[in-house]
């Protein structure tokens, strides 16, 4: 018996095991660390978890919330509706092409901003990461009327402003322009959130990198490409997933300014139709269902294609 | 001050709060006193507020009315309503609902049922279509409080440029007015953005052509028939279709809501309009305020709904509120009584003076108050007693988001647009597509 637990004792301590199982004083922090963001951590799995399952529930059923008593299991029946229905696979790529076209201009934006307010010194830093910040503050159904009453074809005065516009040009008329007008007053409205991640990324970056880089000759550009981005790769992925995610399901701008006319529909609003308007219960579960698999499958993409360390971008590394 | 001093103001104070909050927040009685009835209105200029106000005054201590706003849109009043309604809210008391959501929440069992004598008092002249619209399964279920109707505003002195006569202004069709305001170089004010507007003319039209959208509202779902795909359907379409063709659709039309097409036609940007009676009052504040010209104020003049053919009256759009008493308020007895007391003929008559909104009972039009405030109160009258109400259905909101999807925008309308019409909205029905 002896021969047998002996080594036991000795493969649980031997410095291989003592990495995997961490020394008692981490694993001391891990247990602390539990303590401290588990209820929380507990909560937020309930008050996300719940209504996750419940609308995987519901969308098995023909529901309508003014007609409990007809409800009825239809297994995915609402799911082939809606992945058959051309309004579906419209709202898909109108939302594709929201957050495709917003996030790009919004990172290049914000990271020309990011610099701005990184470099500037003096009592104008303060000013300055304010004043861009102000658009990020405004509510963005507040941020939404704002930008619909300036193209309205009554309220508005864009049509005075930019040039070659006839007077009685109705921006909401048309899908490019209303998709335009929607895409702009999302870029305003958020590119400040991304520019703030990247200057958190742009501060990471260790200044003796530049000055390494100057001594050897390099110019602003080669410093830029060379130095500045690839250290701050893991805040541009995750500004880049954040921003995703939240572009994806936009629906504030396109519910003020179109209500989905003039083919602006999203994926959110055609969740909202179904759901709120409708209260269809079942065909909105699923229609939200589906837009939940999207995002999983954007947050995926990020992670396992792009490679996206959230743990590097708070800078444990 | 001691701790344990600081403890005992701080057990008192908050035992002080816990009592008053439970005296007063737990049964919706204000404490000992009469119930509070939370009445939930339509936003307006305050006249629904002032009623609530009267009919407090009036009950003498039976019950205190308290109003609290619904949102703009009538479809965003109907979500918040229904949703509140479905979780068994017992906070309704009372609601002011567009009549066209009636047969939804009384199929579902959101109204509370009124006797068969408030039945009939309620009913006693007011205008047919007012009461079609708060009836479901034959039985009033809501009580009409104003009744809306559209009229067709025009400018007089531009209309007897184009050589129309204004003393024939009640047989003109759409198609004169479409050649009128081509004449002219200006437009007609009709409304193209995608909401209920869209539904209003839509209906308003098909029925003028002596059709109608919903052919057998009491059926199943899955048996509804419409008429869309009709010759009434056809000569709708046809209508856009023929303001498109003229040009006269004026600026803005695929977002141009009534609101805008009232501050159009003040504006001389259109030479007609069909818009509901609001735009007077409007006008003649905008006149003495300074922003409306005052000559074209004076120019303003009204009729009729304009007809489909000239041998064919027309069928005005019917809009209006109803009251209703909640099923799960616990004071049904108090809201159906200050139910009765806010739609009194007294209260319609002030409502309609105060912000514009037309009377139901047709017995307020005789009095000389409403006459003097309106001069087209006899015109109303009428446009009232021929109007007719959207479809009732309980599944009006699919019905009626289904045409604003397919017949908008105007300049898109074809002569296939009332078979599109017809087959969206019943796959919608069935629940075969999406909205």
């Amino acid at each position: 018996m002896t021969a047998v637990t002996t080594p036991q004792v000795e493969l649980a301590n031997s410095p291989r095991d003592k990495r995997r199982r961490g020394t008692d004083r981490s694993r001391q922090e891990a247990r602390l660390g539990w303590y401290l963001a588990g209820p929380a951590f507990f909560i937020l799995v309930l008050v996300t978890g719940y209504p996750i399952v419940q609308a995987v529930y519901d969308s098995l059923f023909s529901y309508r919330l003014t007609a409990p008593g007809d409800r009825e299991f239809i297994g995915l029946e609402n799911y082939g509706v809606i992945l058959t229905d051309s309004l579906w696979w419209e709202a898909l790529a109108n939302t594709a092409l929201i957050t495709l076209v917003t996030v790009a201009v919004e990172l290049v934006l914000g990271f020309a901003l990011a610099m701005v307010m990184h470099k500037v010194l003096g009592f104008l830093r303060p000013i300055l990461r304010t004043a861009i910040l102000v658009p990020y503050a405004i509510i963005t159904v507040v941020s939404a009327y704002a930008w619909q009453y300036a193209f309205s074809i009554t309220t508005g005065f864009m049509n005075a402003v930019v040039p070659g516009v006839p007077e009685d040009f109705d921006w909401f008329a048309n899908k490019w322009t209303a998709l335009t007008v929607i895409c702009l007053s999302e870029i305003w409205k958020t590119t400040p959130f991304i520019s703030l991640l990247l200057l958190a990324g742009l501060a990471q970056v260790p200044e003796d990198m530049h000055e390494a880089a100057k001594v050897d000759g390099a110019t602003a550009r080669e410093r830029l490409f060379r130095v500045t981005l690839p250290n701050m790769k893991a805040s541009i992925m995750v500004a880049l997933l954040f921003r995703a995610l939240d572009a994806f399901r936009i629906f504030d701008n396109v519910y003020i300014m179109t209500n989905g006319a003039a083919g602006t529909q999203t994926v959110s609003s055609l969740a909202y139709n179904q759901t709120i308007s409708r209260l269809e219960i079942g065909l909105g579960s699923a229609v939200s269902v589906l837009l939940f698999i999207c995002v999983l499958l954007i947050c995926f993409l990020a992670i396992k294609v792009f490679r996206v360390d959230l743990a590097r971008a708070r800078g444990e590394n | 001050m001691s701790s344990a001093w600081r403890t005992r103001v701080g057990a008192v104070s908050a035992g002080v709060v816990l009592a008053s909050c439970l005296a007063s927040c737990g049964d919706g009685t204000g404490g000992s006193g009469p119930p509070v009835l939370t009445w939930y209105t339509n936003p307006d200029a305050g006249g629904q507020a002032a009623i609530a106000e009267r009919c407090t005054a009036a009950a003498d201590g039976a019950y205190t009315i308290e109003t609290s706003i619904l949102p703009r849109d009538a479809a965003a009043q109907r979500e918040q309503l229904m949703r509140r309604l479905a979780g068994g809210d017992s906070s309704i008391d009372l609601m002011s609902l567009d009549p066209v959501f009636v047969p939804e929440a009384a199929e579902a069992g959101f109204l509370a049922p009124i006797s068969d004598d408030l039945q009939q008092s309620l009913t006693e002249g007011i205008a047919e279509g007012a009461v079609q619209g708060a009836t479901w399964d034959d039985e009033l279920v809501t009580a009409p409080f104003w009744a809306n109707t559209q009229l067709l505003w025009y400018r007089e002195s531009m209309a007897r440029a184009a050589g129309l006569d204004p003393a024939q202004a009640q047989t003109w069709t759409w198609q004169q007015i479409i050649d009128a305001a081509a004449s002219q170089d200006s437009a007609i004010g009709v409304q193209g953005t995608r909401a209920e507007s869209m539904t209003v003319w839509v209906n308003a039209l098909i029925e003028s052509a002596g059709g109608q959208i919903i052919e057998n509202p009491d059926a199943p779902v899955d048996e509804i028939s419409l008429g869309i795909d009709s010759p009434a359907g056809e000569a709708a379409a046809g209508v856009m279709q023929a303001i498109t063709a003229a040009g006269v659709a004026g600026p803005g039309i695929d977002n141009r809501d009534e609101a805008a097409t009232a501050d159009l036609f003040e504006q001389g940007g259109v030479m007609f309009a069909t818009n509901w009676p609001f735009v007077y009052a409007q006008a003649q504040q905008g006149a003495e305020q300074g922003t409306v010209d005052p000559a074209v104020f004076e120019d303003y003049a009204w009729t009729t709904y304009p007809r489909i053919s000239p041998d064919q009256p027309s069928a005005p759009p019917l809009g209006g509120i109803n009251v209703g008493v909640g099923a799960y308020s616990e004071h049904q007895q108090e809201a159906l009584a200050a139910m009765e007391c806010i739609v009194s003929p007294e209260n319609q008559a002030a409502y309609m003076i105060s912000d514009g909104n037309p009377a139901a009972a047709l017995e307020v039009y005789d009095l000389p108050e409403v006459r003097e405030a309106y001069p087209m109160a006899d015109v109303i009258r009428e446009s009232l007693q021929t109007a007719a109400p959207r479809p009732q259905t309980a599944y009006y909101n699919e019905v009626s988001t289904g045409i604003q999807y397919t017949w908008q925008p105007v300049s898109a309308v074809s002569d296939e647009t009332p078979e599109i019409s017809e087959q969206f909205v019943l796959e919608v029905l069935r629940g075969e597509r999406l909205l």
